[in-house]
């Protein structure tokens, strides 16, 4: 069994903004029953068809690393959890909807993540600086997931929803908003569910397939084309700076 | 008209420390996470803003500003209002906030808070009654009652503090308790920390595979609920499930080992910063204090225990003892009283000043290990308490350590200076709260040594385990 392929995911954010629970819901299915906090890195494993449907469909083990702690916590834990860091093929960053600080504290998560990727020295860069030139040539495609959407009240949605339209202008992620505790919300079919599965669909394309660099100009831009066709789309303007950043890709 | 001039200058001095306290609390407290509710902040800050000022009318008392009367009027308009906050609000907000945390409760919240909050009186009331604190002469209600509770609290609160203050403070700067910790240690616990996920990835695959091919296969794989659940599981049990429920056992095992795993390469990590740190000059210069501060401890627990054996309690100040002593010696015409004013009031200051940033350091540092977004409010709230407390009793007692060593006041100042405290709060018994205060000190920092010993004598032990 062991001798499918596998692909390395890590899920980042705030402590106490439900990526336990997350993950248990994306992993087992279930709801988590008695979430507590996460000391170190708890890994668990998601078995994920790509290209389901199609001829191709091919069985991937998608481990997601979910990585607990603070933004704040001191230099000695951020070295430790530096080490989970390695060879990572994606990321879904994970904020809390009601809580404005933990979707700030995104733009350090990435810091933290990418930065150790991009030097492979292992020194920490530890200013607090946002350098956008640095995450020009990144290729790990990344996913921002907000929690707690049941505790958001019907008419603060719209403004609670485009907290995280800084992101976009860097990284293009893809959105997902729910709630952990109830399981409709990635139930097969539904929006989100087809969000993450395309989304872990890019993680193996960008780890297995384009090791290569001329079949790396198609994807995006298939990418773009298939959002508009998608309902509940958030933000029609992203799709402009989309098709920049897929330009810049090439 | 000068009452008016002398007010307003409490007031301005107040608005700026409720303005330092609100500062303080966005930028360094909460600078990571977000309060939701305002009150706690507000109540943070006025807590803050009346101990400082409570400070600051002891040091107008030394030097002689403002009208007498008028400073009169302010200690006790400070006084009370501080026991207000710190004895009828801040419980009732805990208890608000700890019961809303509950998800049961939620729905008739207020009503479990007040019933939490007079739970809290009654016991406060009832601490009153072991200790000889009062003189028959006060009524009920007076301020008396409420100080002499309060001072319990605090003293008890400052003393464990202290002892532990007391003893961790050398042991953190001194470089001769840091072990030896190389680059080869760490990457080999780190190599190990990755074996140990790598292992846990692997099971959880094989989990994972298994209920697919349940899942497909058709069996229904739900943990037995209930009654019935488990008497049928016990006699028609599926492989697939009994399977699984061995392998997460041994999955449960291996995530308890890497979290260990991970704290013990953090405790690396953080004793690799400071053997770096304590290389620089800033270190060098704290281990030398530290060192200082060790003998300082040394003598404190000394005194202690002989203040307990002879049953002593200290009269003196310090200061003009150790005038007297060096002038004697020396031989020098030196006009004593003159001198001894303005050093204690110099020494006040400095113990004033470096108590504030000591415990606001203290405070920071807690408050990152042990936060998170639910517990915030509580917290927040807590640490007003213990604020509070510490400052209400900062004029009462002997002076202590670092944290705490504002309470030398009393027994720094020449005696002229003691007399508006001790017409202001009344004839409490200050020798009671001494010897109180000397029993804790000690016991906190005996139980701190030996708790200390034994943490450190764990950590090298693991490391040599295979």
């Amino acid at each position: 069994m062991a001798s499918l392929d596998r692909v390395k995911v890590l899920v980042l954010g705030d402590s106490g903004v439900g990526k336990s629970s997350l993950v248990h819901l994306l992993c087992q299915n279930q709801v988590l029953g008695n979430p507590s906090w996460t000391v170190g890195c708890s890994v668990d494993v998601r078995v994920h068809d790509y290209k389901e449907g199609t001829p191709e469909e091919k069985t991937y083990y998608i481990e997601l690393w979910d990585v607990g702690g603070s933004v704040g916590s001191a230099s000695s834990v951020k070295s430790t959890r530096a080490v989970f860091y390695n060879s990572v093929n994606g990321i879904i960053f994970v904020h809390d909807l009601t809580n404005k600080k933990s979707s700030q504290n995104l733009r350090r998560w990435s810091l933290e993540a990418l930065n150790r990727d991009l030097v492979p020295t292992g020194v920490l860069v530890t200013n607090g600086d946002y350098d956008q030139e640095q995450f020009a040539d990144n290729q790990i495609p990344l996913l921002v997931i907000g929690t707690k959407l049941d505790q958001i009240h019907e008419t603060k949605r719209h403004e609670v929803l485009t907290r995280t339209a800084f992101l976009a202008e860097d990284f293009n992620p893809e959105e997902i908003n729910l709630d952990c505790t109830n399981p409709r919300y990635l139930a097969a079919g539904s929006s989100n569910a087809v969000k993450l599965s395309r989304f872990f669909d890019k993680v193996i394309e960008k780890r297995y397939f384009l090791r290569e660099g001329n079949q790396m100009t198609l994807s995006p831009i298939c990418w773009e084309m298939f959002s508009i066709w998608i309902p509940g789309f958030p933000d029609r303007k992203r799709f402009g700076a989309g098709t920049l950043k897929s330009l810049h890709y090439d | 008209m000068s009452f008016l001039i002398d007010s307003s200058i409490m007031i301005t001095s107040q608005i700026l420390f409720f303005g330092f306290g609100w500062l303080f609390f966005m930028r360094q407290l909460f600078k990571d996470y977000e309060i939701r509710q305002y009150v706690v902040q507000v109540i943070f800050s006025v807590t803050f803003a009346f101990s400082c000022t409570m400070f600051e009318l002891i040091i107008f008392e030394i030097l002689g500003v403002l009208n007498s009367s008028s400073r009169y009027f302010h200690w006790k308009m400070n006084l009370c209002v501080i026991l207000l906050i710190l004895v009828f609000m801040v419980p009732f907000y805990i208890g608000y906030f700890i019961v809303s945390n509950i998800r049961l409760l939620h729905k008739q919240r207020l009503l479990f808070s007040c019933l939490l909050w007079l739970t809290f009186m009654y016991f406060f009331w009832k601490l009153g009654d072991p200790f000889p604190i009062l003189s028959p002469k006060h009524g009920i209600l007076s301020i008396e009652q409420l100080i002499s509770r309060v001072g319990v609290i605090g003293v008890t609160l400052m003393a464990l503090l202290s002892g532990f203050g007391a003893v961790n403070c050398p042991y953190t700067y001194m470089s001769y308790f840091l072990r030896n910790v190389t680059d080869t240690d760490i990457l080999a616990l780190e190599r190990r920390l990755l074996q140990t996920m790598d292992m846990i990835i692997s099971k959880k695959k094989r989990m994972a595979m298994a209920r697919r091919t349940m899942f497909q296969k058709g069996e229904v794989h739900n943990k037995p609920s209930g009654f019935w659940g488990m008497i049928k599981s016990v006699t028609t049990s599926a492989s697939g499930s009994e399977n699984l429920t061995l392998i997460q056992q041994e999955v449960d095992a291996l995530e308890e080992l890497s979290r260990q795993l991970f704290l013990e390469t953090a405790d690396l990590y953080a004793t690799k910063e400071r053997i770096e740190y304590s290389k620089t000059f800033k270190g060098k210069y704290f281990n030398f204090l530290g060192y200082f501060f060790s003998i300082y401890c040394v003598w404190k627990i000394f005194m202690a225990t002989i203040n307990i054996v002879f049953d002593r309690v200290g009269k003196t100040d310090p200061v003009t003892r150790g005038i007297e002593i060096t002038v004697n010696y020396l031989g020098i015409q030196f006009d004593v009283k003159f001198w001894s004013q303005h050093i204690s009031f110099i020494l006040v200051g400095i113990i004033i000043v470096t108590s504030i940033r000591g415990l606001l350091i203290t405070l920071t540092k807690f408050f990152y290990a042990i936060s998170s977004s639910k517990s915030s409010n509580v917290i927040v709230l807590l640490l007003a308490q213990i604020m509070s407390h510490f400052w209400i009793n900062s004029f009462d007692l002997q002076g202590m350590y670092f944290v705490s060593s504002v309470l030398l006041i009393r027994m720094s100042m020449p005696l002229e200076y003691r007399t508006i405290i001790t017409e202001v709060l009344g004839e409490l018994q200050f020798n009671f709260y001494h010897r109180w205060f000397d029993v804790i000190f000690l016991v906190s920092a005996l139980s701190s040594i030996l708790f200390l010993y034994l943490a450190h004598k764990q950590a090298p032990e693991k490391q040599m385990a295979p």
